[in-house]
């Protein structure tokens, strides 16, 4: 029995072989893991289970998972969920991204597809109401993101309206795309979608690219899910939005208003590879934005009345024709801030490049950001790099952005991602690995969102990364391993948006899963099994790791050094990350989850989430 | 819910409706599609966005193009069904499909200028806006959330007769270069 708010079945596709086969689960591991994050989480562990060591995440095994859940589409704010074992941190990311493929997938009767192996030649995946089947790519191979969605759009939407010309017009299909810097394997780059939303964390694009998969593309002409509770879902479907169309401010802004909040305010936001977080440019302010750039001030996504995005256009200048969303703060921040640029059209220019070229937003800048604080203290130069790489000059990073995706130059060795990379230029410069990884700023290998601990003025402290277990993931972080497995891992489960979960009440949210699935979920179960029992088995797949990469307990599990040296300029000048605070609480994060001191899952604990099976290779990490 | 529920409605509560018409404003649209499940839910029963009346076409992202009846002056789609399953509703001036009569042929997806109407991906019969009887869904859940890209007129036989349905893709070019200028020649093949 399937229920409710499932389409109750999956697509299984094998690359090498180019076979396409369905799945389902059965009802308990879905009332286990819900959809999403968790169902990933599982599918990973159940296919490559102990090998998980030894298998490189570029390796044509790993599987690349694009799941929805129960709630998509039916709550506001459809999003899809990407997973796989992360080529970034060798863990498991739940990355998720705004997307009508997610309903489309739905409502041709999918719940989500894997993919496993590599296809010999460039194709993309075409999801229908008949099925799945593999189509030739070569011709989008080697097009950035914008080019390959126009091409895409115009060809499936032909090819379907041929397939039954007489039913009148089929809307266009959701689409998912890699750019150069995912075919190029650009380690930490993103699977892409709608022109500028992506699905960054994790490095998926790259694990994309290893498959010759160019794009997954669906269209399904069928209802969304039938749920368990049709009516109570219909009036809690108005009450949710009732709570989104009052959250004014994010209906306005988005959350751009905080280039200028988060420098000025919070002090929090990177800035020249966060050798600061504080500024007073006033230029950075939303207005700048807002009446300069915003062609559609109120700009949403699938089922979302909440619109925190708006469509950026430059219309005149040398960057022209430059479209992309906000940006949001985190593009604010990791395409302008941090690179020192303070230039609004310098920073819309920046974000659109990230958006075409592939690379995720947040990721992608931070390695170049890192890149250009070696430059800064000589540790790289004007001849590794072929230019000289100043802070807030915007043509170096546009010209840097091309080469980390093209892997041309030192492009090559910082598409390996900021941690991988400072390990590199360590070697090549004949340097301890501490001398170059101290101004790398990562957790786990996932480069760190846009929001600073120092001040401890944000919604992100002490542990908020350093104990998560997708590392540097500002959607994702952690509180006190209680409140947080009802908030980030159900909404990444679910899937919907974090920004429509602000508004409705959360007993609203969890009444509503209850309306769609007929589960008995609450708030308490949720904090105290189910989002326990998917971050356990996320933790305990991180700390397996490797090949190439594996995570130290405790040791690693730790703010970069940067979060401890005292902050240079502002309101909270001299303010460090607090050591002995991290220290209580990650302690205490771990008790709450049931791990040990150093963060193992007991035995205890595993038994009573229904993971035993993963003991015997938790052992061995115990001392 | 069976489809023909609104028709029967419109048989047995005689309601006293004017003229209705939808008039809609393509920048205005933020392509939230919460028309498409207020409309589907009210005719489906549940959330069916290929099933809805009104649905959001994006050949490129940020061009949201609303799609629905525009009720030509000459309701060409009435005129081109051989079986005559369309006719207008004698108060608000919907076209009503009457989905026992309907062989499905697509002659009114031909006839009209837009190419709106659409053979509905259930019972494969002409699927046409049937305005709501005067109380559209669509527009409720779309002025409520503050967009007004649909907004209700009841002008009766005013200019808005004369406007004629247009293709989405057609549609989405002209707003393209409104909101991108000469990008937005560029962005939909």
């Amino acid at each position: 029995m399937t229920p409710g708010g499932y389409a109750g079945k999956w697509l299984d596709v094998d690359l090498t072989k180019g076979s396409v086969e369905e799945f389902s689960f059965p009802y308990k591991t879905l009332e286990q893991f819900f959809g999403g994050r968790g169902i990933a989480t599982k599918i990973l562990w159940d296919r490559i289970g102990r090998k998980w060591s030894e298998l490189d995440a570029l390796d044509p095994e790993n599987p690349l998972i694009f799941a929805t859940g129960p709630m998509t589409g039916i709550y506001p704010g459809a999003r899809i969920c990407v997973s796989g074992k992360s080529p970034v941190s060798n863990g498991v990311v739940g990355s998720t991204a705004a997307t009508e493929l997610a309903v489309e997938i739905r409502t041709a009767g999918y719940d989500g597809v894997v993919f496993t192996g590599k296809s010999d030649k460039p194709v993309y995946f075409l999801v229908t109401d008949k099925g799945g089947e593999l189509r030739d790519a070569g011709h989008l191979w080697g097009l950035d993101c914008e080019k390959t969605l126009i091409k895409l759009n115009k060809e499936v939407t032909d090819e379907l309206r041929k397939r039954k010309p007489n039913i009148g017009l089929w809307k266009e299909p959701g689409t998912m795309y890699i750019g150069p810097a995912g075919e190029n394997m650009v380690r930490n780059a993103a699977v892409c979608t709608k022109m500028c939303h992506a699905a960054g964390y994790g490095g998926y694009g790259s694990l994309m690219g290893s498959k010759n998969l160019k794009a997954v593309v669906a269209k399904g002409r069928g209802s969304l899910p039938k749920v368990d509770a049709p009516e109570a879902s219909y009036l809690l479907w108005r009450k949710a939005h009732e709570g989104c169309i009052n959250n004014t401010m994010f209906r306005r802004w988005g959350t751009g208003h905080l280039a200028y909040g988060a420098g000025a305010d919070t002090s929090s936001e990177p800035i020249r590879n966060w050798q600061e977080e504080w500024h007073d440019q006033k230029q950075t302010g939303v207005p700048h934005y807002m009446d300069r750039f915003w062609v559609k001030v109120k700009w949403a996504d699938f089922n979302c009345t909440t619109n925190c995005m708006k469509v950026s256009c430059i219309k005149t200048g040398p960057w022209k024709g430059d479209i992309t969303d906000v940006p949001d703060y985190e593009l604010q921040a990791y395409c302008g801030t941090n690179f020192g640029i303070f230039d609004p059209e310098d920073n819309v220019h920046m974000a659109t490049l990230m958006d075409k070229l592939g690379h995720s937003g947040i990721n992608g800048p931070n390695t170049m950001g890192y890149a250009a604080e070696l430059y800064q203290r000589g540790i790289l130069t004007e001849e590794d790099i072929g230019f000289k790489l100043e802070w807030g000059d915007t043509k170096a990073f546009d010209k840097l952005a091309h080469m980390m995706a093209y892997r041309e130059g030192i492009g090559d060795v910082l598409a390996e991602g900021t941690y991988r990379a400072a390990l590199k230029i360590a070697e090549m410069k004949g340097l301890k690995p501490e001398e170059t990884l101290r101004y790398a700023i990562h957790v786990k290998g996932i480069e760190i969102g846009a929001h600073g601990t120092r001040s401890d003025k944000d919604y992100t402290h002490d542990i908020s990364y350093a104990a998560s277990v997708q590392g540097g993931d500002h959607t994702s972080n952690v509180t006190d391993g209680y409140s947080d497995m009802s908030d980030a891992v159900f909404q990444d489960s679910g899937v919907f948006c974090m920004f429509t979960a602000r508004g409705p009440s959360q007993k609203l949210i969890f009444d509503f899963a209850k309306a769609i699935t007929g589960f008995p979920i609450t708030i308490e179960s949720w904090r105290r099994e189910t989002g326990p029992r998917i971050v356990t088995l996320q933790k305990a797949l991180l700390l397996m790791g490797g090949p190439d990469v594996t995570w130290a307990p405790i040791k690693d599990d730790d703010n970069p050094p940067r979060f401890y040296e005292p902050l240079p300029s502002g309101p909270y000048k001299g303010q460090v990350t607090d050591r002995e605070r991290v220290d209580i609480r990650i302690q205490a994060y771990f008790e709450t989850l049931g791990w040990d001191e150093r963060g193992i899952p007991t035995k205890e604990t595993l038994d009573r989430l229904g993971l035993s099976d993963v003991e015997p290779l938790m052992k061995k990490y115990r001392r | 819910m069976p489809h023909y529920k609104s028709n029967i409605r419109i048989l047995l509560v005689k309601k006293m409706v004017k003229p209705t018409w939808i008039a809609r404003d393509q920048s205005a649209c933020s392509g939230c599609r919460r028309c498409e499940l207020a409309c589907s839910m009210h005719h489906e029963g549940w959330m069916w966005p290929e099933a809805s009346r009104v649905r959001i076409f994006m050949p490129f992202p940020g061009l949201e193009v609303v799609h629905l009846c525009s009720q030509c002056q000459d309701y060409p789609c009435v005129a081109s069904c051989p079986v005559e399953a369309l006719s207008t509703d004698p108060d608000t001036k919907a076209v009503i499909v009457d989905r026992e009569k309907c062989i499905s042929c697509g002659a009114c997806i031909r006839a009209c200028p837009g190419q709106v109407p659409f053979l509905h991906p259930g019972d494969n019969k002409a699927t046409i806006c049937d305005l709501c009887d005067g109380e559209p869904k669509c527009v409720e859940v779309c002025t409520e959330a503050g967009y007004n890209a649909l907004t209700l007129t009841d002008e009766g036989s005013n200019i808005h007769r004369k406007l004629y349905s247009r293709h989405p893709v057609e549609v989405a070019k002209d707003l393209a270069v409104k909101l991108f200028g000469e990008k937005g020649e560029e962005v939909i093949e």
